[in-house]
């Protein structure tokens, strides 16, 4: 796991060197560039680590200081390694007052996370969401780019279970 | 609009709410059936109508008769239907909701009978992905009207004769928000579209992204021309991944046909349109932190003057308005300003479109002319309450809005009066609360949301939302103290005025208007140790009532603090010194023996 305060931190591999390269040459080198090479660094790499934060910043000429600023100001950014798989419960005011608060509860205990976590084999990050914007089916979950809606506390475990077989098959 | 296309359509509505209702599988299954059995009929993908309550929705369009909306849907459901469509066979009436007629949109159905579409006036009627059929319906004809036949300034005296004012909360005149950027001093000028709609309980302008997007990029294209702005951004929540996919296709589509780029309409006005995805942060929708993060920096707050219209994005004159403003821009270079400024109130002009949900019957999204009264938009259109309950509040305008009770809910629906009732329009979320919802919880909730969203740079918000959240929690968990409401209200207030920027500014909003109007629950809470709504946990106690009690033994298996016990086939008994107060007991007994007060 990567250290996010000292910079004890190891090399990045040529193979995410490569990866990054590839990523910046789609970019002006700017410091309006920041936040989609980061968006696209994460989304390459599932976080963001980093002696790549440290790249970024020399290729877009920004001090190291400015990225790491940015990457920690936005909730979407992570410095640690996470799940293969998101699940965003979403604890908005509509889905609050239809029962978000015992959904989360059914994925903590499913998953024997809290939220903000991912379980040990890396399979799973549960994150708590201020709002997905579906709140006509609240209470209302994002299991990566698929949203479901009107969910109880059981069909968190039919869920559940329907995507750990959905992976396994693949 | 149906008479334009000669066969018959199946519309599928497959915007974010309908595909989380399972509005994929019906469109996949509806395809695989057409083309097995080698159909005509056209199966299309639209945008969201409204009725979140009965998607998955699908339409059946035929020449020459109605529009027929059925729903909820599944794929065998809808293969019925398309069978029946196929066969000549009529289309089972249990399922339809509603019908389209010529004239009308569900005369039938007192959810829209009081409706007024203008901004979702293409929302659940063409394919979103489609630019032909937003041309077909008269799109980017307002565009060109603007650019070849009216100077920039008689753009900008038509909306403001329109009196139409910002929909993303402030309400500021938009005609002469736009001026500002026009006379403002500098050859290069932008215009931006805020659609970074992080209001939890908020939904609308996802919708139209999704369900309209090119009417958007026409009213900001409309907007630039106007401003003297050859270069526009959309930023653009990046939770929403289907609104993004679907306006860059449309960004696409109307620059191969010109409608956006080089020389547009044959003319010397040129307009370059780019999206940047947000990043997650609730006070990037506040305009100067907006900008701060499309350049590139931490999204945060600056002090205002200068305002954007004379120094935005990299210090160039920039036009902020939001998505529904937008979307109505070319409704109004078509019809005229005029026209637009009847719809509504002396002081607010035109329509709202609202994202109802909570407590009511039919959630959903719901376009109606300002001044109606919010009773009509919940009893009427929302259909009342659900399970029978009684109504409590409305949340209207999110973590900046307020709580409205039921003595006020006859007042008309305009910024002035909402303002006044201590809530705000807001962008337009309206969260229904019933007799079940706790106000004190409410207000701790919105709290810690905007506590967490403060970015911090300066201490009024900073530390008094945190001070703030710190009292709401302790009294929700039983510990009030009896000065804790003067503290609450004199935090509320320093938070209010000495705030750098709008988040800070109505953060208190929730605490205000729930202890203006909801004291006697802080009450209860602080001096009773009561929670009369039943939510707060820790103001609760669970017992088993001997009389239902089947002595299954389900609530002591499951009770993780173990502190249910009883022998089989015998009344259990809960141990309320270690009751932890989890609710895993009540929702376990199958034979509601187990009740909290």
């Amino acid at each position: 796991m990567s250290c996010t305060v000292c910079l004890c931190d190891t090399e990045l591999s040529q193979e995410d060197k490569s990866i990054l390269d590839e990523i910046l040459a789609q970019h002006s080198l700017q410091e309006s560039s920041l936040i989609p090479v980061l968006q696209e660094t994460q989304g390459r790499l599932g976080y963001l680590p980093r002696p790549a934060m440290e790249y970024v910043a020399k290729a877009l000429k920004v001090p190291f200081a400015r990225v790491y600023g940015v990457a920690s100001f936005y909730a979407q950014f992570h410095l640690q390694p996470r799940g293969k798989h998101i699940i965003r419960v979403c604890q908005g005011t509509a889905c609050h007052v239809r029962g978000a608060k015992e959904v989360l509860k059914a994925f903590e205990d499913e998953l024997g996370i809290t939220a903000g976590n991912t379980t040990d084999d890396l399979e799973y990050t549960l994150e708590v969401v201020a709002c997905i914007g579906a709140c006509g089916l609240a209470p209302t979950i994002m299991i990566d780019d698929e949203t479901y809606g009107r969910l109880t506390p059981r069909d968190v475990r039919k869920l559940l279970r329907q995507t750990k077989r959905a992976a396994q098959a693949q | 609009m149906d008479d334009t296309l000669a066969k018959a359509r199946i519309l599928v509505g497959m915007g974010t709410c309908g595909l989380a209702a399972g509005a994929r599988p019906v469109f996949d299954a509806l395809v695989e059936t057409k083309q097995a059995v080698g159909a005509a009929v056209e199966i299309v993908p639209t945008g969201c109508i409204g009725m979140c309550e009965q998607e998955p929705i699908i339409d059946v369009i035929q020449p020459g008769t109605d529009r027929v909306t059925l729903g909820p849907m599944t794929p065998e459901k809808a293969v019925h239907v398309l069978e029946a469509l196929i066969n000549g066979a009529p289309i089972p009436e249990e399922w339809v909701i509603g019908r389209i007629t010529k004239d009308a949109i569900y005369p039938e159905l007192s959810s829209f009978r009081k409706q007024r579409r203008i901004v979702l006036r293409n929302c659940g009627f063409i394919n979103p992905e489609s630019l032909e059929e937003y041309t077909a319906l008269g799109g980017y004809a307002a565009l060109e009207k603007a650019i070849t036949t009216m100077t920039p300034e008689q753009v900008i005296e038509e909306v403001i004769a329109a009196g139409l004012r910002g929909r993303g909360g402030g309400g500021f005149p938009t005609g002469l928000k736009w001026r500002f950027t026009r006379q403002a001093e500098g050859e290069k000028k932008y215009v931006v579209c805020n659609a970074d709609e992080g209001d939890p309980g908020a939904f609308m302008d996802r919708s139209i992204l999704e369900g309209d997007p090119h009417a958007v990029l026409e009213g900001m294209a409309i907007a630039a021309y106007a401003v003297g702005a050859d270069e526009g951004y959309i930023y653009v929540r990046a939770e929403y991944p289907l609104a993004i996919r679907r306006l860059q296709l449309a960004i696409q589509q109307a620059e191969e046909k010109g409608f956006l780029g080089q020389g547009i309409f044959g003319t010397d006005f040129n307009f370059y349109l780019h999206i940047k995805e947000g990043a997650g942060a609730f006070v990037c929708g506040e305009e100067t932190a907006l900008l701060a993060s499309i350049e590139g920096k931490r999204g945060m707050p600056r002090p205002r003057p200068p305002f954007p219209a004379s120094k935005g994005l990299w210090g160039k004159p920039t036009n902020i308005n939001n998505v529904e403003t937008y979307a109505n821009i070319p409704y109004i270079v078509r019809t005229g300003g005029a026209y637009f400024a009847t719809i509504g109130t002396e002081k607010s002009k035109g329509t709202k479109v609202f994202a109802l949900a909570g407590k009511v019957n039919n959630t959903g999204l719901t376009e109606v002319p300002m001044g109606i009264t919010l009773r009509e938009v919940i009893y009427e259109i929302g259909g009342g309450i659900r399970d029978g309950k009684k109504f409590k509040a409305v949340q209207i305008g999110g973590p900046s809005g307020g709580c409205i009770p039921e003595e006020l809910l006859d007042i008309p629906i305009d910024y002035d009066s909402l303002t006044q009732a201590g809530a705000i329009m807001g962008s337009g979320g309206m969260v229904v609360m019933d007799e079940d919802t706790c106000m004190v919880d409410v207000a701790r909730f919105f709290m810690d949301f905007i506590q967490k969203e403060s970015c911090g740079k300066c201490a009024p918000c900073r530390i008094g939302t945190k001070r703030m959240l710190e009292i709401l929690t302790r009294i929700t968990e039983g510990e009030g103290r009896p000065g804790d409401l003067d503290a609450l209200l004199d935090l509320a207030y320093t938070v209010k005025d000495l705030s750098l920027c709008g988040l800070g500014q109505t953060a208190p909003n929730p605490v205000l208007s729930t202890i203006r109007h909801f004291r006697h629950e802080y009450e209860a809470h602080i001096v009773d140790r009561t929670c009369p709504a039943k939510v707060c946990n820790a103001l609760l106690t669970y017992t088993i009532i001997p009389e239902k009690c089947t002595g299954c033994g389900l609530c002591a298996r499951n009770c993780p603090a173990n502190c249910i016990s009883g022998a089989p086939k015998e009344v259990h008994i809960i141990d309320q010194t270690r009751c932890t107060k989890c609710n895993t007991c009540l929702q376990k007994c199958p034979f509601e023996a187990i009740v909290k007060s």
